[in-house]
């Protein structure tokens, strides 16, 4: 990065450019480049040392912090462990059957979120679309973002009372002359109670972007589709969803990164003994490992595991998108 | 315009139902939770709880009132917004105005920072370990350190102050101010709306967590509201009402929680109609760049 005078704004305190000087770049560019700013930006700099400190503290120490999935760990001692032992919490978790468990569970409850979470936006944002009334559009609109305001722990209490024994979704099967479920407690119901208070809380909120995206789209586009003769049907196909795609994509790129760290404060507000078998997930096993049963070092192996997992899956799904469809994070 | 086919005139009628249905279903929890904090207890159990309570009675709203653990964790929540959000306010207002700075050397080194971290955490246990040898627990600063800057809210102010006319900032630098000056006389008043929305998108999550408290505090008198609405719910499905602590709460069992999950959505749900289109403006411009 050369030093030329032609980006210095004006009003800076600079002193005047030496005569000679637009070839002052040519001897140790990059130093003199750096005093120059820091000369000039000190105040902005000083801007950015506490924000800084905040990122190495708690954001990049406990990146290193990881380090303890390979070091045994006490508490109240290094935070980094105190000596090497290799790969021996990885292969412990690796022979451990709960863990292949909670594994299973998780690319479980991660694969239906996906399934089911990443397309309702979409239909719903499409829907909203083709009301013409603004003021119903604006009341459906600000109805459904209301639960993504509230509180996980709302939510669960939410979910909890609607599936008790009393509730009213036992109600509406004694209609049927069924036999109250009870929920909360059987394991072949998580997924389901899972997915659907995800959709319940996150679908409305989720057609932010896709109808910001739906007014961008032309309307001659639309136009030009009629006059070619194509019908409602069609011209969603053929200019509406195009129109969205890269919003789809880039939703998708994100939705496929946060696959593995399903939501973990739901599971570990839902879930209790008796639903383990389906709902315990990598994350509440990391959890429970760690903090409760205090082993820090095998729990850190699982959960750098994970967090890898998540940073491959993330980064391939980007590097895909690219190559496919021309639409990336970065 | 065309006139619109038979077809599609059919569509728009079930559109119509669908939508319908939507809000249905995402206002009908909400009512009947309110209507069950003010039903008997009889009722609830008799499932005969829809719309309106049955069997009207405060009992619950007074028993819930009387504790004083309640009123204690209620508090905690407002304290722990509060610091949590000015903590948050300053630290991302700082560096968002600095990376807004194009000119800036080694910017995208300062960006790639803040957003790498978006995409790879440390993870809960080197986390609880780093605020445990801190000595942050059960501390404020446990909950409003760890989560000072949020990568997604840090973008969204960048974006705006990117947006921000130059020339007034040059202006008041030629008038003498220096960096910090034309931070908080120049560009602050100039970004009241950003300020506003990220105030609310701050308090609001840290409003709603529970996770940071549940972990790092130990005794029940530092607990969130959320945590102890959270004890409750435990409590229920534990078997009995072991969470909920007093004789006296057991008897209402049913409906006590109910009410918690209306006292503690209250605060959001009474400022939600006037902040809503902040939130939303607020996702765009942080779409906008993201």
């Amino acid at each position: 990065m050369s030093t030329s005078t032609t980006s210095a704004p004006p009003g800076t305190e600079d002193p005047p450019p030496a005569p000679a000087a637009p070839r002052r770049g040519k001897r140790d560019p990059a130093r003199t480049g750096w005093r120059r700013a820091l000369r000039r930006d000190w105040q902005l700099y000083s801007l950015a040392i506490l924000p800084l400190l905040f990122f190495l503290v708690f954001r990049y120490l406990p990146m290193i912090g990881n380090v303890i999935a390979f070091r045994r760990f006490e508490p109240g001692g290094s935070i980094f462990g105190e000596e090497w032992v290799g790969l021996r919490y990885v292969q412990m978790f690796l022979n451990d059957p709960t863990f292949w468990q909670v594994f299973r569970n998780t690319l479980w409850i991660g694969g239906l979120t996906l399934l089911f979470c990443f397309p309702v936006p979409i239909v719903l944002a499409l829907l909203l679309n083709e009301v013409r009334r603004r003021s119903l559009k604006r009341f459906v609109q600000s109805v459904s973002y209301l639960p993504h305001f509230l509180s996980i722990v709302i939510v669960a209490g939410i979910t909890m009372q609607m599936l008790a024994s009393d509730g009213p979704v036992n109600h509406l099967l004694g209609w049927f002359g069924h036999e109250p479920i009870r929920f909360i407690q059987e394991p072949e119901w998580f997924r389901t109670i899972y997915v659907g208070s995800e959709i319940w809380q996150t679908a409305g909120w989720g057609t932010i972007l896709y109808l910001a995206a739906l007014t961008t789209i032309d309307e001659d586009l639309y136009e030009a589709a009629r006059i070619d003769g194509a019908n409602r049907w069609q011209q969603i196909w053929h200019v509406t969803l195009p129109g969205i795609r890269p919003t789809m994509v880039t939703l998708l790129i994100l939705n496929v990164g946060a696959f593995m760290a399903v939501g973990f404060e739901k599971v570990l507000l839902l879930y209790n003994p008796l639903t383990y078998p389906t709902a315990d997930v990598i994350s509440t096993y990391v959890y429970r490992s760690g903090v409760e049963s205090n082993s820090f070092s095998y729990a850190a192996a699982i959960g750098l595991f994970e967090a890898v997992i998540g940073l491959i899956l993330i980064t391939s799904a980007n590097q895909l998108s690219r190559r496919t469809v021309g639409t990336s994070l970065w | 315009m065309v006139k619109p086919s038979r077809s599609y005139r059919v569509f728009q009628g079930v559109n119509g139902v669908v939508l319908t249905l939507v809000v249905l279903v995402t206002l009908y929890p909400f009512v009947n939770i309110l209507a069950r904090s003010f039903s008997g207890e009889r009722q609830i159990r008799a499932g005969e709880v829809t719309l309106l309570p049955k069997g009207f009675n405060l009992t619950t709203y007074e028993i819930v009132f009387q504790d004083s653990m309640f009123w204690r964790n209620y508090g905690n929540t407002v304290l722990y917004t509060v610091v949590a959000t000015a903590v948050a306010m300053v630290l991302t207002t700082c560096y968002a105005y600095v990376l807004s700075k194009k000119h800036l050397k080694g910017r995208g080194v300062l960006v790639g920072i803040a957003v790498f971290t978006m995409f790879f955490t440390g993870g809960l246990i080197p986390n609880y370990i780093l605020v445990t040898s801190l000595g942050l627990k059960n501390s404020v600063w446990a909950i409003a350190l760890p989560n000072a800057i949020s990568v997604f809210n840090l973008l969204v102010m960048k974006a705006f102050f990117e947006n921000l006319p130059t020339e007034l900032e040059e202006a008041a630098q030629i008038d003498g101010l220096n960096t910090y000056g034309t931070l908080l006389r120049i560009v602050l008043p100039l970004s009241k709306a950003v300020v506003a929305t990220m105030v609310l998108f701050y308090s609001v999550s840290f409003w709603n967590s529970w996770f940071s408290a549940f972990l790092y505090m130990d005794r029940t008198d530092l607990m969130p509201v959320t945590v102890y609405l959270r004890n409750l719910i435990q409590g229920a499905t534990g078997g009995g009402n072991a969470g909920a602590g007093t004789e006296q709460l057991s008897q209402v069992g049913a409906n006590i929680q109910s009410v918690t999950i209306v006292l503690t959505a209250l605060p959001i749900l009474c400022v939600y109609p006037f902040v809503q289109r902040y939130f939303v403006s607020g996702v765009m411009l942080g779409a906008v760049k993201g």
